[in-house]
């Protein structure tokens, strides 16, 4: 693998995933807004928000532990932009891709979340701190189903950890695409809890905890933090339908389906979002532990048994 | 297990007033709480012993900005009371009108922020959207869409013209339906029974030892409503009944709200059918000495009044007890062993309006075995800030 090709995927697909990340932003706002009867903010408001907080002042609280409490949202910014590199390589030219890349971008995905613990905690605010421990109890909840749903699509892949090999065998036979379905479902509602929506955003939970873990954010590191969510929100559906649903790869009608199919995430995350009010967390916890996890294991024997 | 203070307001983005409460936490599981007022001491009790009784309705219209009605009613009953006159019938119906507009659009109110406190905001714009044409209805039948009372002693200053009848009989038929989706919503849905369902409950014994009122009460199998127990203005001449939920939790609050907007359009719509032509004022010219009561069922439950005259026109001593005020110490019985993500649901259960309830309170500190500011500290302070404000000015 030449470095010209590392470094342009990996500029592009940064980009690429910011733009797509504010683009998905701006439909959840403005579907959310019709929804509620309201017009809806204009197409580029994301991105204002974004550069209007840039240009403010970074507040550190004196008790913060100010290295944690500033580096977490770079951290989470850097492991976003690598995994949207490692996705959009795989998407790009899906015979090309590192073997067992799914573990890493599986891990990189992981690290905004844990990046948000860190920086919750650091902030010495106890409606941060709260929604730090809200974060982790629900990384712990809803990563176990996910992973299951991730298993359903590698065995009924013959057991590739590879996301070129996942695109290329999406859905193989009638049974494979029905187990898939299954984990396709159980990794949006995971999704709905990573990407922190209505009815999993008891971590931030402006009504209870003030916006909990991001609440002494200010400035430079909140814009980041938003960025990053913003990638997250792009991600995630990119991640989703990477695995489940066959990507984007196969030339131009290959983009085409696939940006359709991602839209068509986005947008079913956002109806979820606004049909829901928010759960409580022990309520949160014993739907994907009890609910979702005994599903997904059972889509991933079904799976192993059909292959 | 580590204690945390979790301070919630007095500026919160659940309050719409400034209130402090304090929950101590262990883990998410509230042990303790406790709650300061009087963050906005208005003084309007003290306001109404300069004003007189003409003029006094449109202060006590602003005790409150959402029961508008509610406090001119309780006054009108209290100064009725004193001096026993008459009220003409169509003064009844409009009243009783008008108030029950009022309970609608202040229960449209609570459900769309419950909605909002449960992170359920499309519930929230839709609430409001729904209330929004009963504020259009105000501005038709008082020229206001929040100041709407039209309350005077012995009457209303203003009447409903005949031709707004058949609008508010369109609104309430296009309402009706609404309010049908909306209890439906909080009924059926799975996820809004597993956040208020048992959550918060105030059982009947604690209802009465804390002598909650309105909702709050009725929510808990309390049968008590002021427009049934002492009824005024034409609730005794329409046909209607007290909504009374026993479980006590916040999907009983939620119910009993959602149920009366029913009764509410059932009881405008009788007071349509029922008003007759004719004058809408007695013709009070004197009040006499001595003292006297009004209750009214504001949609938080029941608003007191009291009032003493020397025979002036204006009140020697004038005393305004909102339902909040009563209403708000109950959280000491629901809240505690609660979830912190539940306990600002189970205080907004209660519809708090916390403005309405603020008292200059004074402070003890119990280790001093004293106040922690005394009365001629207080009035010190307050002329250092009187000379400092006239210096500016």
């Amino acid at each position: 693998m030449d470095l010209a090709w590392i470094v342009g995927v990996f500029v592009v697909a940064v980009l690429g995933t910011a733009v797509a990340g504010l683009v998905s932003k701006w439909i959840d706002r403005k579907v959310t807004a019709r929804v509620q009867w309201r017009t809806g903010p204009p197409l580029l408001q994301p991105l204002y928000d974004i550069l209007k907080l840039l240009g403010k002042e970074t507040l550190v609280p004196r008790q913060a532990r100010r290295a944690g409490f500033l580096l977490a949202p770079v951290i989470g910014f850097a492991a976003a932009c690598v995994a949207a590199a490692l996705l959009w390589a795989a998407n790009i030219d899906p015979s090309r891709t590192l073997p067992g890349d799914l573990i890493l971008v599986w891990y990189l995905l992981m690290v905004p979340s844990v990046a948000l613990i860190i920086g919750g905690a650091s902030s010495a605010n106890p409606h941060a701190v709260i929604g730090a421990s809200r974060e982790m109890k629900l990384m712990l909840a809803y990563e176990l189903p996910m992973l299951l749903a991730v298993l359903t699509s590698v065995v009924a892949s013959g057991f590739t950890f590879n996301l070129g090999g996942l695109i290329q065998s999406a859905g193989a036979g009638v049974a494979g695409k029905i187990t898939m379905a299954v984990g396709f479902i159980i990794g949006v509602l995971c999704t709905q809890a990573k990407l922190g929506l209505v009815p999993f955003d008891m971590a931030e939970a402006e009504t209870e905890i003030q916006g909990g873990v991001y609440v002494e954010y200010s400035g430079p590191p909140l814009a980041l933090w938003l960025l990053t969510r913003a990638m997250m929100f792009a991600l995630m559906p990119i991640f989703l339908v990477t695995v489940f649903w066959g990507g984007f790869a196969g030339g131009a009608a290959g983009v085409a389906t696939g940006a359709l199919k991602y839209v068509l995430v986005v947008v079913l995350l956002v109806l979820i979002r606004n049909t829901n009010p928010r759960l409580r967390i022990d309520q949160a916890m014993r739907f994907f532990w009890y609910g979702l996890t005994p599903i997904a294991v059972v889509a991933v024997i079904l799976a192993a048994a059909v292959f | 297990m580590k204690r945390t203070v979790v301070p919630i307001g007095p500026f919160h983005p659940i309050l719409e007033e400034p209130l402090r409460f304090e929950l101590h936490v262990e883990g998410e599981h509230v042990v303790d709480a406790d709650v300061r007022i009087s963050h906005n001491h208005r003084g309007m009790e003290k306001m109404c012993e300069g004003l007189s009784y003409d003029q006094i309705p449109f202060l006590l219209a602003r005790v409150c900005g959402i029961c508008s009605a509610s406090h001119p009613m309780a006054f009108c009953n209290a100064l009725e009371d004193l001096c026993g006159c008459e009220v003409p019938p169509r003064a009844q119906y409009i009243r009783t009108l008008i108030c029950e507009l009022e309970r609608l659009h202040s229960h449209l109110l609570w459900v769309g922020l419950a909605g909002h406190f449960i992170g359920y905001n499309t519930v929230y714009m839709w609430a409001w959207k729904y209330r929004e044409p009963i504020l259009d209805l105000f501005e038709k039948v008082s020229g206001s869409r929040n100041h709407y009372e039209n309350h005077r002693v012995g009457g209303v200053r203003r009447d409903i013209p005949d031709e707004v009848f058949p609008a508010i009989r369109k609104t309430l038929d296009e309402l009706e339906p609404k309010a049908e989706m909306l209890l439906g919503a909080v009924i059926d849905d799975p996820v809004i029974h597993a956040r208020t369902k048992g959550v918060g409950v105030l059982r009947n014994v604690d209802a009465v030892a804390y002598g909650v009122t309105g909702p709050t009460a009725r929510g808990s199998g309390v049968n008590q409503d002021i427009r049934d127990t002492e009824p005024y203005a034409a609730y005794d001449k329409v046909d209607w009944k007290v909504v009374v939920q026993p479980e006590g939790d916040v999907f009983a609050k939620a119910a009993v709200r959602l149920l009366e907007n029913f009764e509410s359009i059932k009881i405008i719509r009788q007071c349509l059918d029922q008003i007759e032509p004719g004058p809408i004022c007695a013709d009070v010219r004197e009040l006499p000495e001595g003292e006297g009561i009004g209750h009214a069922e504001a949609p938080r439950g029941e608003t007191f009044h009291y009032v003493r005259s020397d025979g002036t026109n204006r009140p020697v001593r004038y005393k305004v007890r909102a339902p909040t005020f009563v209403n708000v110490p109950s959280f000491k019985a629901n809240v505690i062993g609660a979830e912190l993500a539940d306990a600002m649901l189970i205080v907004a259960a209660m519809d708090p309006c916390y403005s309405c309830t603020q008292r200059m309170s004074l402070i003890r500190d119990d280790t001093r075995q004293q106040s922690v500011i005394t009365h001629d500290e207080l009035l010190q302070l307050s002329w250092a800030k009187t000379e400092r404000i006239r210096r500016q000015c």
